[in-house]
C-alpha cells in the first residue's frame, strides 16, 4: 500500500511543474501586452512569435504532467 | 502503434472502464484492432489509429484537390482556404529557412497540414486523436531530426560537427559546453515529439474531466459550466492548431540550423 501512496505523491509532486508554465505564460503575454501598448505598430509583427512562446512555454509544464502520468500507470 | 494500448487498458483496468458517474479520461486514447493483420508474427493491425491517419490524409488531398479544381483568378471561399494555407507554410519556410529552404517546402507542407488535420480531426467527439500516441509524433520528429542530421552532413560534410562549438567561448569552457551542445541536438525529436503529444493528450484528458463535470454542476450553477466547456473546446481548437504551427516552425529552425550553420 506504501508503494500506491508514494506513486500518488509522486505524481502530484510531478503537476508542479506547471506552476513554472503558467509563470511563463504570463511573463510571455504580459510582456507582449506592456510591449504592445508602448509601440502599437510593432506589436502585429510578433504575433506569431507571441504565439511560439505561449506554445513552448505551454509544453514545458506539460513535461511534467507526462513524468506524472508516466508514474501513475507505466509503473 | 500499439504502444498506447498497454497504458490505456491499464487505466482503465485502474479505474473501472467507463462505469460509474466520472468516466474514465484515458479510455478516449485505446488503441482498437479494426482488421487484424499479423505480419511475419508482428502485429500489424489496421487499428482506429490508422483510419483516422487514411482519413485525414483523404480529407487533406480532397481538400487541396477539390478546392482547386476551379483555378479561378479571383478565388472561392474554399480555393482561398488552400491558397491561405499554402502561403501560410510557404511564408514560414521563406522567413526561417530563406530561399535555400524552398526544396524542402513540400516537405513542411505536408508534415504542417498532417499534424494540422489530425489534431483538428481529435476535436470532434468521438473521434480518436492520432498525435495523441507518442509513438507516432515520435516517429514523424524522429524521421525530422534523422533527415535533418544527414542533410546537414552531404551539405557540410565533416564541418558539420562545427554545429557543436560555439563561437567566441574560452578553449577551458569548450569541453563543457561541447557536451552540452550535443545533448541539446540529441534531445530535439524527444521534445519535439513529447511538446505536441503532451499538448494532445493533457488537452484531451483535460476536456474530459471537465466535461464530467458539466451535469453534475449544471444542477447548481445552471449553463454556466456548459458555457465554461466551450470556452475550453474553442482554447483546445487553439491549441490543436498552434501545436501543428510549433512542429512546422522548429523542424524550419532545425532545417535552417542545417543548411545555414550558424549565421
Amino acid at each position: 500500500m506504501e508503494t500506491e501512496a508514494a506513486k500518488l505523491i509522486g505524481a502530484g509532486l510531478a503537476s508542479i511543474a506547471l506552476v513554472g508554465a503558467g509563470v511563463g505564460i504570463g511573463t510571455i503575454f504580459g510582456n507582449y501586452l506592456a510591449g504592445a501598448l508602448r509601440n502599437p505598430s510593432a506589436a502585429q509583427g510578433q504575433f506569431a512569435n507571441l504565439l511560439l512562446g505561449f506554445a513552448l512555454a505551454e509544453a514545458t509544464g506539460l513535461f511534467g504532467l507526462v513524468v506524472a502520468l508516466i508514474i501513475l500507470f507505466a509503473f | 502503434m500499439t504502444e498506447g494500448a498497454p497504458v490505456a487498458s491499464e487505466a482503465v483496468d485502474a479505474h473501472g472502464g467507463e462505469q460509474g458517474l466520472i468516466a474514465d479520461p484515458m479510455h478516449q486514447f485505446e488503441i482498437k484492432r479494426q482488421i487484424a493483420i499479423d505480419v511475419f508474427g508482428i502485429d500489424a493491425s489496421f487499428t482506429n489509429s490508422s483510419l483516422f491517419m487514411v482519413i485525414a490524409v483523404v480529407a487533406i488531398s480532397a481538400f487541396l484537390i477539390l478546392s482547386m479544381r476551379g483555378r479561378a483568378l479571383v478565388p472561392g471561399r474554399m480555393q482561398s482556404l488552400a491558397e491561405l494555407s499554402y502561403e501560410f507554410v510557404a511564408n514560414m519556410v521563406r522567413d526561417n529557412v530563406g530561399t535555400a529552404g524552398q526544396r524542402y517546402f513540400p516537405f513542411i507542407f505536408t508534415l504542417f497540414m498532417f499534424v494540422l488535420f489530425c489534431n483538428m480531426l481529435g476535436m470532434i467527439p468521438y473521434t480518436f486523436t492520432v498525435t495523441s500516441h507518442i509513438i507516432v509524433t515520435f516517429a514523424l520528429a524522429l524521421f525530422i531530426f534523422l533527415a535533418v542530421t544527414v542533410i546537414g552532413f552531404v551539405k557540410h560534410g565533416a564541418h558539420f560537427l562545427k554545429l557543436f562549438v560555439p563561437d567566441g567561448v574560452p578553449v577551458v569552457m569548450l569541453p563543457l559546453l561541447v557536451v552540452i551542445e550535443v545533448l541539446s541536438y540529441l534531445t530535439r525529436p524527444v521534445s519535439l515529439s513529447v511538446r505536441l503529444f503532451a499538448n494532445m493528450m493533457a488537452g484531451h484528458t483535460m476536456l474530459k474531466v471537465f466535461g464530467s463535470f458539466v451535469v453534475a454542476l449544471g444542477v447548481l450553477g445552471g449553463w454556466a459550466p456548459l458555457a465554461f466547456m466551450v470556452a475550453f473546446t474553442g482554447l483546445e481548437i487553439l491549441v490543436a492548431f498552434l501545436q501543428a504551427y510549433v512542429f512546422a516552425i522548429l523542424s524550419c529552425i532545425y532545417l535552417s540550423d542545417a543548411l545555414h550553420m550558424h549565421d
